[in-house]
């Protein structure tokens, strides 16, 4: 059972890594328009470099 | 800015005045607008949109919101709110206003994200807690076991501080009012699990509900997050809708024009109204002549000739001369403040409705506690004191009969249901008005602007020869008048071109006169062309000596009007038309329509008397209107949808505001709602099944955290399974 040693801190950490990435979304207002979001990506603007 | 966009403005000068002030008022704010775009839906909507808003001069940035059908907006200074309108009005976007005080709109977004965030702590918590009981409940022994209460202890206690904070304060509230809400079983709930786990842990014990509680506090998170989306997104847009109401007058003092306050405006003022305003209060003419449009007032299409010692009321709007008018009451006393009060009085009477989930939340949360309390009680008694025993089977009991799959079936079905009437176009204010929408048998509509336009068209062109046409179209391009206005664009349409007349002059009043080859020719009034007045809404022309020829006019049908008939109709609905107009338009109207049960001349205080008895013989009534003769009718029934096209006080005493031109959403609506309601119902069954199934188990204290865990997830993952088919 030595391997929990490892286990559950890396269990731990990549739970804290996703919530880490949450609140980075969050706080980048990604969930502000999920339906706008959903559709900007079907057009052509700005497909060769990011909007300035 | 708000009253800007509202104000009919034939005179750039009175639009201007307030412009510069809100202007200098704003100056230190970096400048927004926000506009809604009720008719966007696709990705070339949104490109279209941003695209022509860029390149207008002076726009930095405009980025499209398509879950709120939003515009922002960043710009210079020197945009507004009317010019962008224009620019998307050009492209086929009809857009309106939002309030450009960003203020309230930041707030909610913080509380929105605020409650995001603890939904996601709880959710990831959840996930490493569950993935510890896994183990535990796979059989890990002892020690190990410990260990693992002990991590999900570390994780749960701090998150569940964090993330059950919009609970523990809500419960608070309640108790200091000594009320017993959904939110005191919940925190009792996530208080007594959390702490007899945490002792469990401690003294080594089997069973802890670190999973059980952390879950608990996630999915009803998430019921909160849905119902308070659903409600911010209707709230600030609807509440948000540019005012309509003109709060400033223009007083002469002393032969000296000051722009006031119209709540400074006292009886004996005199007050100029130019073309294109609105009464600011009730008075006599002093000065002038001119036409009142009262359709916003009495649902009247025919403007109404005035002149000096008529009596205006607040409200209307002055067409076609300046007036003067000496102020007889102001304020208070004004007309339209009586019909505040009548929407007041109206208000009042409605009975106040507690929605399904209320009305549960109010059964429920006392059962949770007896249950909890004698399952407490029995164990005590039964093992002969051990409290240990007896506490930790009361906690199950109220982690399994909280509500979790019930905080769950209102909102999420709520959620979706509007958010399927919003792609529609219909805005739902209120949370209980889609409940209300699903019990209506009767629909009560109103004319003017609700099911016509509220705008006169051109009807009988056909008959007139092309001299005539192109006579009319001179005499009526030098006007503003509404009547001028349409005649001249139906004639437009036809290609014909005006006539060259000289010596053109607007009597303000009476009509267009001008010379045409030596002789004179008037459009006009009736009397003052020398006609027979017919009672169709009609202009008349007279050339020379010869007869006058009359221009009927009817209003045009909203678009959608037939097809809502019709198809509420279909769907076995009594359908009314109540209208303050002439009985001659309104019998046209009901027969094009197929609307049998008309009554035309009815009075603002009649509307809300019909509406009233019809809701005492036990009728459910929806009432569809936009102007104030409708507004206390609107507050008065069961469930009311205006048109954003309609007067501020009508939209605000609505419950669901119909953002496009187009009527046909409302029958939609009604279906949509009752299916909403069938799936409200399914999914109490739903939770209160898994808790029958559940409950006893817990009481007889057979419960382990396993149970819980299972019986909480699935009820509540069904119940927002089954608010989804409703798409």
């Amino acid at each position: 059972m030595e391997i929990l040693v490892y286990l559950i801190p890396v269990s731990l950490f990549l739970g804290g890594l996703g919530l880490v990435a949450f609140l980075w979304t969050l706080r980048h207002r990604q969930y502000d328009d999920p339906d706008g979001d959903g559709q900007r990506i079907l057009t052509g603007d700005w497909d060769d470099h990011p909007k300035p | 800015m708000a009253t800007l966009s509202a104000q009919i403005s034939a005179c750039p000068a009175c639009v201007a005045a307030p412009a510069a002030e809100s202007l200098a008022a704003r100056a230190e704010r970096p400048a927004g607008l926000v506009l809604t775009l009720p008719t966007a839906h696709c990705a070339a909507c949104i490109a279209d949109v941003e695209r022509v808003l860029e390149r207008q001069p002076g726009v930095r940035s405009a980025r499209v919101n398509l879950t709120q059908r939003r515009v922002s907006i960043e710009a210079d200074k020197a945009v507004t709110a009317e010019g962008m309108i224009a620019v998307l009005a050009g492209i086929g976007y009809p857009a309106h206003e939002l309030d450009p005080g960003l203020l309230s709109t930041t707030q909610t977004d913080r509380r929105g994200r605020d409650l995001l965030m603890r939904l996601g702590v709880a959710g990831f918590a959840m996930m490493n807690i569950m993935l510890l009981s896994v183990a535990v409940w796979s059989g890990a022994e002892a020690a190990t076991r410990d260990l693992f209460h002990w991590i999900s202890a570390m994780i749960a206690l701090p998150v569940l501080a964090f993330s059950g904070q919009p609970f523990f304060s809500s419960a608070w509230a309640a108790l200091k009012a000594r009320r017993l809400g959904m939110d005191v079983p919940i925190s009792l709930a996530l208080i007594l699990a959390s702490s007899m786990s945490l002792y469990e842990t401690y003294a080594g014990g089997e069973h802890a509900y670190f999973d059980a509680a952390v879950s608990l506090c996630f999915f009803l998170l998430a019921g909160r997050y849905l119902d308070f989306r659903s409600r911010a997104l209707a709230r600030s847009a609807a509440e948000e809708l540019a005012a309509l109401e003109v709060p400033r007058a223009t007083r002469i003092a002393e032969g000296r024009e000051e722009t006031v306050a119209v709540a400074d405006l006292r009886p004996g003022d005199l007050v100029l109204v130019r073309p294109g305003g609105r009464m600011p209060a009730d008075g006599v003419v002093a000065e002038g002549a001119s036409e009142l449009d009262r359709s916003l007032l009495t649902g009247e299409t025919l403007p109404v000739g005035v002149a000096g010692g008529d009596r205006v009321s607040t409200g209307e709007v002055n067409l076609t001369g300046p007036l003067t008018l000496r102020v007889t009451a102001a304020g208070r006393d004004s007309s339209l403040h009586r019909m505040a009060d009548l929407v007041a009085v109206a208000e009042t009477a409605r009975t106040r409705y507690t929605s399904v989930a209320d009305r549960m939340a109010r059964a429920y949360a006392p059962v949770v506690h007896i249950l909890a309390l004698a399952a407490f009680g029995l164990w005590m008694w039964r093992t002969g004191g051990d409290l240990r025993h007896a506490l930790n089977v009361a906690a199950a009991v109220l982690i399994i009969t909280c509500p979790c799959a019930l905080a769950l079936a209102v909102p999420a079905v709520v959620t979706s249901a509007s958010g399927r009437l919003f792609r529609k176009g219909l805005l739902v204010k209120d949370g209980t008005a889609l409940e209300r929408l699903a019990e209506v048998d009767t629909i009560v509509f109103d004319k003017t602007g609700t099911l016509t336009m509220g705008a006169p068209e051109a009807d009988n062109l056909s008959d007139m020869s092309q001299d005539v046409l192109s006579l009319a179209a001179a005499l009526a391009a030098a006007s503003a008048h509404p009547l001028a206005r349409a005649l001249s664009a139906a004639i437009e349409r036809t290609g014909i071109t005006a006539a060259r007349v000289s010596d053109l002059r607007e009597v303000p009043g009476f009509g267009v006169e001008g010379e045409w080859r030596g002789a004179p020719i008037r459009l006009g009034r009736a009397a003052w062309v020398g006609a027979a007045a017919s009672d169709m809404t009609a202009t008349y022309l007279r050339i020379g000596t010869k007869s006058a020829t009359a221009f009927t006019f009817s209003d045009q049908l909203r678009p959608g009007a037939a097809e809502v008939v019709a198809g509420l109709q279909a769907q076995g609905k009594h359908i009314m038309l109540l209208s303050g107009d002439a009985a001659t338009p309104v019998a046209a109207l009901a027969d094009r329509l197929g609307i049998v049960d008309w009554r035309a001349g009815v009075l603002p205080a009649e509307k809300a008397a019909v509406v009233a008895g019809m809701s005492d013989a036990g009728q459910r009534v929806l009432m569809v209107g936009d102007g104030l003769n409708d507004t206390a009718a609107l507050a008065g029934a069961h469930v009311s949808i205006s048109p954003a096209s309609a007067l501020d006080a009508a939209r605000v005493a609505s419950d669901i505001v119909l953002l496009g031109q187009d009527l046909s959403p409302i029958a939609d609506a009604l279906r949509i709602a009752q299916l909403a309601r069938l799936r409200i119902r399914e999914n109490f069954s739903l939770s209160i099944g898994y808790n029958l199934l559940a409950v006893p188990i817990a009481f007889l204290g057979l419960a382990t955290p396993l149970i819980a865990a299972l019986a909480m997830s699935l009820s509540s993952v069904t119940v927002s399974l089954n608010a989804l088919r409703l798409r």
